[in-house]
């Protein structure tokens, strides 16, 4: 059996799965669209947050993120999981014992205010529209793949998957669901990686294989691997090279963009009660840190395998032969990765081999004048193929790399069928129900969720064909816009009493608006490539690239609300109890929409 | 709405239970957090090279915690949170029914 059939029957069976579980358990009143029945044991819920949350961007992108750059990009590991320690400890509880169905209630009864309900509304539209952008490029990517078709239309082909899929239930059918993907995406993440360690350290499990020995040579796998890239004039491994601060302020955004994403808040209304929902986001950390253990194994293990394929004699010896890439089967995926235009290779000098390596490295110049090299031949190799090439470049049966596809669509589709719903909610929910047309059918508030979901849709297709990075770092953009504008005004609400109307509006919009102005300086105004004044190699303020300035943002919010705060008029009393009652555990009923 | 304020009123002894409840839990997260800012933004990014004497596996302690201690330290936080204040919710007798 040919590789894209078994990639056909791999993909094709998840996907019935998870359609045939939305069937079942279909959405049919308002509040099963929303919120399920509030029958979601912890561990369940754990599960599907984890399934929600972890997306293209951890499934696909983010590995090769960390193999291309080594240490320097662990923030994304801290600060995609650090996160849910804010959520556990600052939002989680209280805002289950709140009881209300979307986050922008919460903004809106707490401030007592119809603005700041619209401006959170707002905030969470841009910020759910650019993960999901995201998420269609890691779509792209997968479906590129697995159908043999470039990246583009396979962007489009996933588009119209994910929007059939996601119309077809609400959080309930989606719960269950996401069980389903969870479990398809974790084995697909960890086979590969189980094998790759066994071949090259002997241990079964990624994570220890990463601090252990390299079988091959008897040195640890990680000083290997520094030595390898150091020969061929990359940066070392394990070593810190870019500015602590940018390190320090893209880890914190990543840290407290997860506690405000909407659609992962979300997902802790839905637990039965308080106690649960503190119980629920460490089981869902634990589901998460599944695949956050594995990833940089992943990542250090095919940078290895990369460049040991690509200098077969060894980083001294001659470089892989362009008959070798051509006709060896090991190099097999070169070609089918060549096909979705996200890889390429260019024999520069005519010498018939292809010889990678950093041609910007003075040291490396030296050698490459001496061997008549003219530049790094593997001219093209974008991180987000990693994962996915990742079973083929360790010659992995093709059961293996059907597997990896369908864990990757499963990531993808579950994460944008999570933000869908919650971009739907806030449009009908909030933004007509709650604002403009009070007096919506529960009939005609499901059709206008569904209608927003195709336009956000079509929305982030367009927006995704110019990518502003690779998925992760897309994603990481979304993560900035939600540190910078959501999470300051759900602390404040929760745990200050001094910040009213007047401050959360102001906090929001001034977050809101100086990451989004700071991000489209440097990726362009909205994205659109060559509108940009700056860029990220060198950022307008000091060291701080635009996927770190979340953190700024949101320091910006916290100053902004407290100073309008103290300059006009006090929280009324009944606020003050309401806040004090969300304080306390004690008589959390079941969510109520309020109106 | 209305529901949201029935429990407002002060149940078992009054608002100085709930105050002394408050001040316990936001105690326990500054703790919590102290430690999650310090295997992360601490261990692993600017003291690493205070640990860079310490050797794990090829590499240092400091680039074990960016890229898989503070993730477990992370897991054992969240865990001891949730055990902590549903003990405090019983003493307080603040527990859902």
């Amino acid at each position: 059996m040919d590789q894209f059939t078994l990639n056909l029957i791999f993909v094709g069976g998840s996907f019935a799965l998870y359609i045939g579980i939305a069937i079942w358990a279909r959405a049919g009143s308002t509040s099963d669209f929303y919120a399920a029945s509030r029958g979601v044991h912890p561990v369940t819920n754990g599960m599907a947050t984890a399934a929600d949350w972890m997306s293209a961007a951890s499934f696909i992108s983010m590995a090769g993120l960390i193999a291309f750059t080594g240490y320097d990009n662990s923030s994304f590991l801290m600060g995609w999981t650090g996160g849910y320690v804010l959520l556990a400890l600052l939002l989680a509880p209280y805002l289950r014992k709140f009881g209300k169905f979307t986050v922008s209630e919460f903004v809106g009864d707490r401030f007592y205010s119809q603005s700041a309900r619209l401006v959170a509304v707002i905030c969470l539209l841009v910020a759910s529209i650019t993960y999901v952008i995201g998420q269609m490029q890691g779509v792209g990517i997968a479906f590129g793949r697995f159908l043999e078709i470039d990246a583009t239309t396979g962007l489009l082909i996933g588009a119209c998957v994910v929007f059939a899929y996601a119309v077809f239930g609400g959080m309930k059918g989606v719960t269950y669901t996401q069980v389903a993907q969870y479990c398809v995406l974790i084995t697909a993440y960890t086979i590969p990686a189980v094998f790759i360690s066994l071949q090259l350290t002997g241990t079964p499990i990624p994570g220890l294989g990463l601090f252990g020995e390299h079988t091959a040579s008897g040195e640890p796998l990680l000083a290997k691997l520094d030595q390898i890239v150091r020969d061929l004039g990359f940066a070392e491994y394990t070593a810190a090279h870019g500015s602590t601060l940018n390190m320090v302020l893209f880890t914190l955004s990543l840290m407290i963009g997860t506690a405000g994403l909407p659609h992962v808040i979300m997902r802790f209304f839905t637990v039965p009660k308080v106690s649960d929902a503190r119980w629920s986001t460490g089981w869902t950390l634990v589901f998460i840190a599944l695949l956050y253990l594995t990833a940089p194994a992943v990542g250090a293990m095919a940078r290895l395998n990369i460049s040991e394929l690509m200098w077969p004699n060894g980083t001294e010896g001659a470089a892989v032969s362009v008959e070798q890439i051509e006709t060896s089967p090991e190099y097999a995926w070169m070609a089918t990765w060549q096909r979705t235009g996200l890889l390429d290779w260019e024999d520069k000098n005519g010498d018939g081999r292809i010889q990678y390596y950093n041609d910007k490295n003075a040291d490396l110049q030296a050698r490459a004048e001496a061997n008549g090299w003219q530049g790094n031949e593997l001219t093209n190799f974008n991180r987000d193929i990693l994962v996915l090439a990742n079973p083929e470049i360790a010659s992995l049966p093709g059961w293996v790399i059907g597997l990896v596809a369908a864990g990757g669509l499963a990531a993808a589709l579950s994460t944008a069928a999570g933000l869908l719903l919650a971009i739907s909610s806030a449009v009908s929910h909030d933004l007509l129900k709650g604002q403009l047309t009070p007096n919506m059918t529960e009939k005609q508030e499901l059709l206008a969720a569904r209608i927003s979901m195709a336009a956000a849709i079509v929305l982030a297709v367009i927006l995704g064909l110019n990518p502003p990075g690779f998925a992760a770092q897309t994603v990481a953009l979304a993560f900035g816009i939600a540190a910078a504008s959501i999470f300051p005004a759900l602390m404040m609400g929760i745990f200050s009493t001094r910040i009213n109307d007047a401050g959360a509006v102001a906090g929001m919009l001034a977050g809101l608006l100086v990451t989004v102005l700071y991000i489209f300086l440097h990726k362009g105004w909205f994205f659109i490539p060559d509108t940009n004044t700056f860029t990220d190699a060198d950022p307008l303020l000091g060291p701080i690239k635009s996927t770190s300035f979340g953190a700024v943002g949101a320091a910006v919010n916290f100053a902004v609300a407290y100073i309008v705060a103290g300059m006009t008029k006090e929280t009324p009393q009944e606020i003050k109890d309401l806040v004090a009652s969300v304080r306390v555990p004690k008589g959390a009923g079941a969510a109520v929409s309020g109106h | 709405m209305d529901e949201q304020n029935t429990n407002a009123d002060p149940k078992r002894g009054g608002g100085k239970d709930q105050g002394a409840y408050w001040a316990t839990n936001i105690r326990i997260i500054a703790g919590c957090l102290v430690i999650w800012a310090l295997v992360s933004f601490g261990f692993g990014i600017i003291l690493r090279p205070l640990l860079a004497g310490i050797e794990v596996g090829g590499t240092d302690l400091g680039f074990w915690f960016a890229q898989q201690g503070s993730i477990l330290v992370f897991l054992a936080l969240i865990f001891f949170y949730a055990w902590r204040m549903n003990k405090l919710d019983r003493e307080y007798g603040v527990e859902e029914e």
